[in-house]
């Protein structure tokens, strides 16, 4: 989130897509709910916040939505797009905004283009673009900055008349967006399409907010990352990103997803977003040169860019200690350099090669997150090793048992390992809002189980034993990883949360800005987004200013509260909040300030900017201090799959794509059976005629909670939503079993038949079907062993297609095509 | 009705008279609801010590409070609750965090390491020691079987790429930074968590 969860209370209209809040984050929802009771907000003369939920089906957000839009799955970026049209056409964006805090006035490289469903640059044979001609006109040399973060100046038409600026080639894209063709792609009725685009526009005022809240229904998609940017792109045009109520808030749905992406359980990063090394870049120039933010106009500070070697040589340093030095670039050869995507699914579509030998998996279970969990099961089969750290049995650590697989026949070793659960540790997680928020060991771990970092901790001690004894591959890194806690085989998470914080090693002081980090050796931070966290005062997360005294925990009355727990970066509660306050620095809205400009600094919430940086002065930073341009990027060529989100049609869709039907799918989703020498299994229409997708209930958490009776009690059966009018044809009624199936697998599981999945008409008059399909049951848990024989048959995702975002590699969990009959 | 809420309520009970006076009011019919009430959580969580958490299922971040008592040198858990004070959920949980203790103390847990060996039908309990040995050198040696030191063009990528490691959305960050820490220093590349999935 940009925001937070208190910030919701702040917004007069509340965009929801791809997520059901009251149902996936109940206690969240109430701060929608404040704002919808808040007679001062909301469009127009005020009477309470708006909230517009689009989503294949009608839950209880939309039963305390204003306006509820029955969208095809997968099909966010036609609305998003359509609305950015009809925000466009009437001239409805925030015009001061636009054009001092986005790039509308960038002008685009002549031979940038769009036709027929693609950008210049494609190659159908690697499908994958040269993206050459998506950058900015320059003039001169590169601007004076920090090696490798700089490039030559953009051009730039404030008048936003030429027709090559961003602001002109965004227009011209998104004219194509006309209410007809959003309803033929969306099956939103146009009449409904058009009040709710009256109600968005009328945020492009600067006394009104609009934020845009989003979960998994837009991240798992083939088009995931372009359905999200085009939320951002419509936030930008209505000036609402940076500002209290307002931004792009990703609602996260496990409990410490956010702290473990920042720390860099993730490929493609190191901690605090730095990007992995990649093959080639010999050195830390190198590096940095393809890795940091690019300066493109005099005014733009491009803090990370600036500051992307002090970060990771602080990081180094932190991680090698005295073996990092200036001789050798501070150990960057340490750092493994993956020749190509790494991610989930490529774990397995390596096993299936047969090119993995062993898997680690805590706290996750391959097999029921699938995607194409008999595809997983294959992948697990064929490895040398499992090792699976977990509280509780999972479909992964009893894969080799479960119904259908013959264990003689599986040559994988696998270990369970009985770790501790968050009640038996302290440590923090780190909320969607990005509130550090440390939490104290309650209970001593249960039994035998150890802690999954001392579990850690101690396999590593012994690896390196084996090194010392044995010799073996490039022992340097191993040799010389820091271990500087008390018992180095039982680190304790104090400790590491101070390491990750960082310090001064010529002082020995704890570091207590990321700005004061260096390139030089003299500082350590394992992750600089956190640096501040934890000063010499001790660990700020542990803050607990709470709600018991508002007059003085909540001093702006904004719902910061600063002393309760810490949040990144340098505990600011809204990021960007620059772009809160006008030229001048005065709020857009006096009445939900974000930080203001009072003569001499910026008071309010923790500045994302310079806090004596006087706004009027010629010199001033641009608002958004972490990019290149300065400013929010309208226009970006750091998708691969485009500079301006488009609609692309699942892999597995109902009609070709009415936009461009020659060109249907994202020309650069990742078919990972293709790449491999597989034959893609995708299904046609004709065999599967019905759209499913797949969601959680708010009873359930994932898989964890069928080892939770009181919760199976709530939702004790697996299940499928199927459409009244579809289950009237097909003969099902509620309580029937039904067999759903794609091309990949089947579910055998009750129907639960309803009108909350009504039918759609798309292009060409097409009438189409969702199937709803909750994720949570498997072979494992309470409810299964009551139902041995029929679990075999209850993996969600035995039914989802292997095939991953062009972007993320997210995996497309939310659009498919199945059939389903109803078993006699 | 304005609510009480807990807080509120413990401190009308230190009030004493002067917060009892109150109750009338409430009540109209004179049955002191609220007494009652509080002298259940009283027995409950009397004596008990007052620890700090987080639910841990989704990322909104509520915060807990947990209750617990020592009996015959045993943490006993005796209740969890939403913490009034928490600028986030305000007191409030849904079914999963107000059930978080049916999963914080479980009969379903796994007690021992578990060895399963290749083609095995059945688990073996096992020592620990016997199952970090034996990772440790499995790890070893698919590190040095799929190591990559220079790819085919003479870069210097040191890699490992037959170990993956995947993990931790429940976890605490300073597990995950760690975790990333020792698993970047072996070489390995597929490092994953629940963000994609």
């Amino acid at each position: 989130m940009t925001n937070h969860w208190r910030d919701i209370k702040h917004a007069d209209v509340i965009l929801i897509n791809g997520a059901n809040p009251a149902e996936a984050h109940p206690v969240g929802f109430q701060w929608f709910v404040k704002a919808k009771l808040d007679p001062t907000k909301g469009p127009g003369a005020g009477g309470g916040a708006k909230i517009i939920h689009a989503d294949p089906r009608y839950t209880r957000t939309s039963a305390l939505a204003d306006r509820y839009l029955r969208i095809r799955t997968g099909t966010d970026v036609a609305y998003f797009g359509g609305l950015i049209n009809y925000v466009l056409q009437n001239n409805l964006y925030h015009d001061e905004y636009v054009r001092n805090y986005t790039n509308a006035s960038w002008i685009v490289k002549e031979g940038f283009d769009f036709k027929d469903g693609l950008f210049t640059g494609y190659n159908a044979s690697t499908r994958s673009y040269d993206i050459s001609t998506w950058a900015y006109e320059t003039e001169g040399t590169a601007l004076d900055g920090a090696a490798g973060s700089t490039q030559a100046k953009a051009k730039r038409d404030r008048t936003l008349q030429d027709p090559r600026t961003v602001f002109q080639l965004l227009k011209k894209h998104y004219s194509r967006y006309t209410p007809d063709v959003v309803s033929s792609i969306t099956g939103i009725p146009q009449d409904q399409f058009l009040e709710v685009a009256k109600i968005v526009g009328e945020m492009g005022r600067p006394d009104k907010v609009m934020t845009i809240v989003y979960a998994v229904g837009l991240t798992h998609h083939t088009t995931g990352g372009q359905l999200i940017r085009s939320g951002a792109l419509l936030q930008l045009l209505l000036g609402n990103m940076g500002r209290p109520g307002g931004g792009m808030n990703a609602e996260r749905g496990h409990a410490n997803i956010q702290g473990n992406t920042d720390h860099a359980i993730s490929w493609e990063i190191l901690p605090g977003y730095l990007r992995i090394p990649a093959p080639g870049q010999k050195n830390l120039d190198a590096y940095v040169a393809a890795s940091a933010p690019k300066k493109s106009d005099p005014n733009s500070w491009n803090f990370f860019g600036t500051n992307y070697r002090n970060f990771m040589v602080s990081l180094l340093k932190g991680w090698y200690g005295s073996a990092a030095t200036q001789d050798n670039e501070y150990a960057f050869a340490f750092i493994p350099k993956p020749a190509v995507n790494s991610s989930w699914m490529s774990i397995y579509d390596q096993a299936l090669k047969g090119k993995m030998e062993g898997v680690i998996l805590s706290g996750m279970t391959a097999t029921s997150i699938g995607p194409d969990s008999n595809q997983v099961l294959q992948g697990l089969s064929n490895l040398k090793w499992l090792v699976v750290m977990d509280a509780f049995p999972t479909t992964s650590s009893e894969f080799w048992h479960a119904p259908g697989m013959d264990a003689s026949k599986i040559n994988t070793e696998v270990f369970m390992l009985p770790a501790t659960h968050w009640i038996e540790k302290d440590g923090s997680f780190v909320n969607s809002g990005r509130w550090m928020q440390w939490k104290e060991q309650v209970l001593p771990p249960e039994g035998d189980a150890r802690h999954d970092h001392w579990i850690l901790a101690d396999i590593f001690d012994r690896v390196k034993t084996l090194y010392k004894q044995q010799g073996g591959r490039f022992q340097d890194p191993i040799m010389a990883m820091t271990l500087g806690y008390k018992d180095p085989k039982k680190p304790e998470l104090d400790e590491i949360a101070k390491e990750i914080n960082g310090k001064d090693l010529s002082t020995g002081s704890q570091m207590t800005s990321f700005a004061n980090l260096k390139a030089d050796g003299t500082t350590t931070a394992g992750d600089w987004i956190y640096t501040g966290s934890y000063p010499d005062a001790g660990n700020l997360s542990k803050r607990r200013n709470g709600v018991q005294n508002a007059q003085a925990n909540d001093p702006t009355g904004m719902g910061f509260y600063p002393q309760w727990a810490w949040s990144w970066p340098l505990n600011r509660r809204v990021m960007y909040n620059r772009a809160s306050a006008d030229l001048d620095g005065k709020p857009w809205d006096p009445k939900r300030p974000g930080i203001q400009w009072n003569g001499t600094t910026w008071v309010g919430d923790v500045p994302d900017y310079p806090a004596t940086m006087n706004p009027k002065d010629p010199a001033a930073w641009l608002p958004f201090i972490m990019n290149g341009e300065g400013t929010g990027r309208l226009f970006s060529n750091s998708m691969n799959d485009g500079p301006f989100p488009e609609h692309y049609e699942p892999v597995e869709a109902p009609i070709p794509n009415p936009l461009h039907p020659s060109q249907s799918e994202d020309p650069v989703a990742f078919l990972y059976d293709q790449a491999a020498g597989r034959p893609n299994r995708f299904g046609k229409v004709d065999q599967f005629p019905y759209v499913a997708t797949s969601y959680r209930l708010t009873e359930h958490e994932h898989y964890i909670t069928q080892q939770v009776p009181l919760l199976v009690g709530l939702q004790p059966q697996a299940f499928v939503e199927v459409p009244q009018e579809l289950a009237d044809e097909k003969g099902i009624k509620n309580g029937d079993r039904v067999r759903v199936s794609s091309l990949r697998g089947k579910l055998e599981v009750a129907a639960l038949v309803t009108k909350r999945l009504g039918p759609l008409t798309l292009a060409g008059n097409k009438k189409v079907y969702h199937i709803g399909i909750p994720i949570h049951w498997g072979f494992i848990g309470v409810s299964a062993e009551a139902n041995p024989d029929r679990s075999k048959y209850w993996l969600a995702n035995a039914l989802t297609p292997f095939v991953g975002d062009a972007n993320a590699r997210t995996p497309e969990f939310k659009a498919f095509l199945v059939n389903i009959e109803k078993i006699s | 009705m304005t609510e009480i809420t807990r807080r509120e309520f413990l401190k009308l009970g230190a009030a004493g008279t002067a917060g009892m006076a109150l109750v009338p009011l409430a009540n109209p019919l004179g049955f002191d609801l609220a007494a009652a009430k509080k002298r259940t959580l009283e027995l409950r969580i009397s004596g008990a010590k007052e620890v700090h958490s987080i639910c841990p299922y989704c990322a909104v971040g509520c915060a807990l409070i947990a209750y617990t008592s020592e009996v015959a040198g045993k943490t006993q858990l005796l209740q969890i609750e939403g913490d009034p004070d928490s600028p986030v959920n305000e007191g409030r949980l849904c079914p999963k965090g107000a059930t978080a203790m049916q999963l914080a103390t479980s009969s379903r847990r796994v007690g021992k390491p578990q060895y399963r060996a290749a083609g095995s039908t059945t688990w073996e309990d096992k020592s620990w020691d016997f199952m970090l040995d034996k990772i440790a050198q499995n790890i070893k040696a698919s590190r040095d079987n799929t190591f990559v030191a220079q790819d085919a063009n003479g870069n210097v990528v040191n890699r490992t790429e037959g170990v993956a490691f995947a993990g931790g959305a429940a976890f605490s960050s300073e597990e995950g930074y760690f975790a990333t820490k020792v698993m970047r220093t072996l070489g390995v590349v597929h490092i994953e968590q629940q963000a994609r999935v």
